[in-house]
């Protein structure tokens, strides 16, 4: 019988919430690694047993954690995570060039393909791949070796990488997007790597429409279509139908076009979620109300979805890790918040309920379909 | 036979409820110890020193005897009641955040 996990990482541990294919009835598991901040796991999609999990404090750095048996059991993997040649610097904060420092994984990747394989995108900004089950890790380093490198400069919540998108058809062509560098493609399996930014307008910087820069927040794609990207930015939400040649705004009659995550249906490459938030200043839902917004259209035309969701008194974020599809039908969407919520519609998002609402702060939610 | 006692995230991941014991060659110093610990525990790698560089995390410190000696030497010799395991050698996360 077919089922969902998800994958929960807050800020104090992970939790794994399963169900079956109704998704009426879940069951926690966790805390798991307690009191450690776990900014994502992710399940291979070649072996859905097999699992990653980014696992970090400040006191003690970074561990990789992997799963052979869905979660049941861990073990610690390779942390060593060292920049290729001598790592150079980039912009800091006021201005000056800073060195290249690793603080984390953001998100972990795994190959389409092969459950041994899996890219781990970190802070500072710069792509790893592991294939060796997360034993030994490897900077692929022509992304942050491009020419514009020493250009780039942390968001707020440090320069990470935090998207890596994998081409379902063409498995030498992903797209990474880092904040607040941009967009970035390769063609050639991450040896060599370039800007996708054409089409991104950005106010906080001197040149709007400069080739990096840009406060990319998150990025996601339909496997049925994969040339189709859909962008939540800083401030604007995007679309290119080119693989990221170009980007179109599409926000349309949104709230707010500022926000953290964006997902798109897994049966219905048109239908696409946002959560606006307020500004860049006030990081909270408008008005106090929790709305995630679909549209149906690609963009640009956007319904707001309440049923289930608190529509006053809410001050709570989504950060751009913690949405996440199934590829049931109907159609599966999660989302966990700074408030220890994570919500689940069974429905395409017509409807949510809460099926976990005192966690610590959710930092992502990843959801696997199982067999 | 020196005893180590380890922070409890790093109890956890070496999957020992207690204090650690650790055989060292030679008169032992901070070095030897963290050394011999990483090689009995190769999950603590990169958890107490930098993989790279071996210089120790921020918020990490080393007691023995009552006293602070985090700043010593890594080379310098520990005192004789860690080295008889009288005492044993505190690695301690920082009292920091939350």
């Amino acid at each position: 019988m077919s089922g969902v996990r998800l994958l929960v990482g807050t800020r104090k541990g992970a939790f794994l919430l399963t169900s079956d294919g109704k998704r009426d009835d879940w069951q926690v598991k966790g805390p798991l690694f307690a009191g450690w901040e776990i900014y994502h796991l992710n399940g291979s999609p070649a072996d859905p047993d097999r699992l990653y999990a980014s696992q970090s404090t400040g006191w003690h750095g970074q561990v990789v954690q992997r799963s052979d048996d869905g979660g049941k059991t861990w073990e610690p993997v390779g942390n060593e995570f060292a920049y290729d040649g001598i790592p150079g610097t980039h912009q800091w904060y006021d201005g000056t060039q800073h060195p290249w420092e690793f603080a984390r994984i953001w998100h972990l990747e795994p190959s389409l393909s092969d459950p041994d394989t899996v890219f781990a995108g970190v802070e500072d900004a710069a792509l790893f791949r592991s294939t060796d089950g997360g034993q030994t890790w490897h900077e692929l380093s022509g992304l942050r070796d491009h020419p514009t490198g020493e250009q780039w400069q942390p968001g707020a919540g440090g320069l990470c990488l935090h998207t890596i998108l994998i081409h379902p058809e063409d498995p030498q062509r992903m797209v990474v997007a880092i904040s607040a560098a941009g967009t970035f493609r390769t063609d050639d399996g991450g040896e060599t790597w370039r800007p996708i930014n054409k089409g991104l307008r950005s106010h906080e910087l001197p040149d709007e429409e400069r080739e990096v820069g840009h406060c990319v927040h998150r990025i996601a794609m339909n496997p049925s279509r994969p040339d189709t990207l859909f962008m939540q930015k800083h401030w604007h939400v995007m679309r290119s139908d080119d693989g990221g040649e170009s980007w179109q705004k599409v926000s349309g009659n949104l709230p707010s076009d500022f926000g953290f995550p964006i997902s798109v249906h897994a049966h219905e490459p048109e239908t696409v979620y946002v959560v606006p938030i307020e500004s860049d200043s006030e990081h909270v839902p408008p008005e106090g109300k929790l709305r995630v917004y679909r549209s149906r259209t690609g963009g640009n035309e956007w319904e707001p979805l309440t049923n289930g969701l608190p529509q006053e008194h809410c001050y709570v974020n989504v950060l751009r890790d913690a949405m996440a599809v199934d590829s049931l039908d109907p159609g599966g969407v999660y989302f966990g918040t700074t408030g220890g919520q994570v919500y689940a519609s069974s429905d395409s998002g017509d409807n949510w309920t809460a099926v976990v609402r005192d966690l610590p702060s959710v930092l992502s939610v990843e959801a696997q379909t199982l067999a | 036979m020196i005893r180590v006692v380890l922070p409890q995230h790093l109890r956890t991941l070496a999957g020992v409820d207690g204090e650690v014991q650790l055989d060292v060659d030679g008169h032992p110093t901070q070095r030897s110890v963290l050394d011999a610990l990483e090689a009995s525990y190769p999950a603590l790698r990169g958890t107490i020193r930098d993989h790279a560089t071996a210089k120790r995390r921020d918020f990490i410190r080393f007691f023995a005897c009552g006293q602070d000696i985090t700043l010593e030497a890594a080379d310098d010799p520990l005192p004789e009641e860690v080295v008889s395991g009288a005492q044993p050698f505190r690695v301690v996360a920082a009292m920091a955040g939350g």
